[in-house]
């Protein structure tokens, strides 16, 4: 079974993101983040639901623009890139998504294949090998044929995976791994993560909710709350945090719903006169 | 009262908005089409599915619409004495109106729909966003063989719908009423030009683009659908596309007809 790897403190950054805010409209989901992202490592982004994980990947991807702060990739500020720089970028990362997202119109393997056909000029021989190999490595050997809704959920992500890595990027993205998934598909996916480390020497970094799941992969645990990052740490670190709200997110405690009764009265038989 | 005034006011500024925003995707879309690489069996396949797989309805509806209008055109020609005119009667209805508003009609409903719902799955299910970070254009590789495809597979189907209606004309007016199919033919060589024919194509240009561009652009925006997701907003901009296509199409109608008439 893969380990995770011991690093040393004088790593390279690859990802530095440096006072982000970033918005829906007037509401404001991220506050001043500050987090970088190391070679070779992998990190966690955790939270609750509406914490801004997402949106802070959607950031990270260069898939919104934020209200202010930059997202330094590899010294190259995403935020003001052009398009063409962008698209250079995007061919060093790999991204997974919660469901998958393959293309519906295309079969596992043409889906697989897709950034081998569209940014190489491989010969098809050498595309289907390429494919067969990380359809391999995601226990995927024998779907190559099959179309995305003959699969089930975890095939999906395994699926997704593996075209996230086929152009062997620098950097993977994956976002919600375990997110709906039953108990032992779910650790086959951290696995299958911590393997892709091992065997590609990626960066990865996850977005997930799932406690178990995090603790399991991560190098750096980033904690996400309300929109502001409460810490950033091992995963010791993060386990004897003593902030109230990442003790509450490890402890699984509900948050306190505080109703203003009287609030609350009003609003009820608000127009019923 | 000034709530209504607020309420109708906002409506028209979301109206804009979204006017703005479908201009400048099919701006877009008609730029990507010069971007490589050219996606040639993606082309192909959408030829297969909007041209090749409505054939059926094209033919089927083009025998009907030519059918009934030999009927009726037979009726209200034999109270002037004029039935040696249905041939011509026949064509020119077919060519200059009604083929390239019912064949635009017949591919809302079986191309637009689908290619609206597919793409607002597409969305909410992030496939463009997996393209976008894989850096392939949406645009290019799912917008453009589709636009290419109504391109010119809208002209063809709106051609075949005349040919097919002019011989239910024929089947009408030779086999049922008896007329002289000779006379029928020759009516016709001497009356339709090629201004008719060009109108005719003119229009179903027109038409294509209207229709994929309001498909298109309504299933990619399914994520600005106000206060409705996942497949209720699929749903909704469905409808709103087939609604929205078919009320611009007869709009688009009436303004190319005013010009090339």
């Amino acid at each position: 079974m893969p380990k995770k790897s011991e690093r040393s403190s004088d790593t390279e950054v690859l990802i530095d993101v440096n006072h982000l805010s970033s918005a829906y409209g007037t509401r404001r989901v991220l506050n001043d983040i500050n987090l970088s992202v190391n070679q070779g490592e992998i990190l966690v982004i955790m939270g609750g639901s509406g914490s801004g994980k997402s949106t802070l990947l959607r950031n990270m991807l260069g898939l919104m623009k934020p209200s202010s702060g930059d997202i330094l990739f590899d010294g190259m500020n995403i935020c003001d890139a052009t398009k063409s720089e962008l698209l250079k970028l995007r061919r060093s990362m790999g991204v997974a998504f919660q469901g998958g997202a393959l293309l519906s119109s295309l079969s596992v393997g043409d889906n697989i294949k897709l950034p081998l056909r569209q940014h190489t000029d491989l010969d098809e021989n050498t595309i289907s090998i390429m494919a067969r190999l990380k359809l391999e490595l995601m226990s995927l050997a024998n779907f190559e044929d099959l179309m995305p809704s003959e699969l089930s959920g975890g095939m999906l992500k395994r699926a997704g995976l593996a075209r996230a890595v086929i152009m062997d990027p620098k950097i993977l993205f994956f976002d919600e791994p375990s997110a709906g998934l039953d108990p032992v598909t779910s650790v086959e996916l951290d696995q299958l993560i911590l393997q892709l480390r091992t065997a590609m020497n990626m960066t990865i970094v996850v977005v997930t909710h799932e406690l178990e799941s995090a603790f399991t992969i991560a190098d750096r645990i980033a904690v996400l709350f309300d929109g502001e990052l409460v810490i950033t740490g091992t995963v010791d670190e993060i386990k004897s945090c003593t902030d109230e709200r990442v003790i509450n997110l490890i402890n699984r405690t509900p948050r306190e719903v505080q109703i203003d009764a009287v609030k609350y009265l009003s609003r009820l038989t608000k127009g019923a006169d | 009262m000034f709530a209504q005034i607020e309420k109708l006011g906002a409506k028209a500024i979301q109206s804009f908005e979204e006017l703005g925003r479908l201009t400048v995707f099919l701006y877009t879309v008609m730029l990507s089409v010069f971007s490589r690489p050219f996606g040639f069996s993606d082309l192909v396949k959408q030829i297969a599915f909007i041209g090749a797989r409505s054939m059926p309805i094209i033919l089927l509806s083009g025998l009907f619409t030519g059918m009934v209008l030999a009927l009726q055109f037979y009726d209200v020609l034999a109270r002037f004495g004029s039935v040696d005119l249905m041939g011509s009667a026949v064509s020119l209805s077919l060519i200059q109106e009604l083929g390239p508003v019912m064949t635009a009609l017949m591919i809302i409903a079986r191309v637009g729909s689908a290619t609206c719902a597919e793409i607002a799955i597409m969305r909410s299910e992030q496939q463009f966003d997996a393209l976008t970070c894989m850096a392939i254009s949406p645009y290019r590789y799912v917008m453009v063989p589709r636009f290419l495809a109504a391109l010119i597979s809208v002209p063809l189907l709106t051609a075949i719908f005349n040919l097919i209606g002019i011989l239910g004309g024929y089947v009408v007016g030779v086999f049922i009423k008896g007329l002289s199919g000779t006379a029928y033919m020759q009516t016709i060589i001497d009356t339709v030009t090629w201004s008719d024919l060009k109108m005719s194509i003119v229009k179903s240009f027109i038409f294509a683009i209207v229709i994929i561009w309001i498909s298109m652009g309504k299933g990619f925006f399914v994520h600005l659908e106000k206060g409705v997701s996942g497949a209720e907003a699929v749903g909704r901009v469905t409808t709103k596309a087939v609604v929205a296509s078919a009320i611009t199409m007869l709009f688009a109608d009436y303004i190319a007809s005013s010009f090339l008439i």
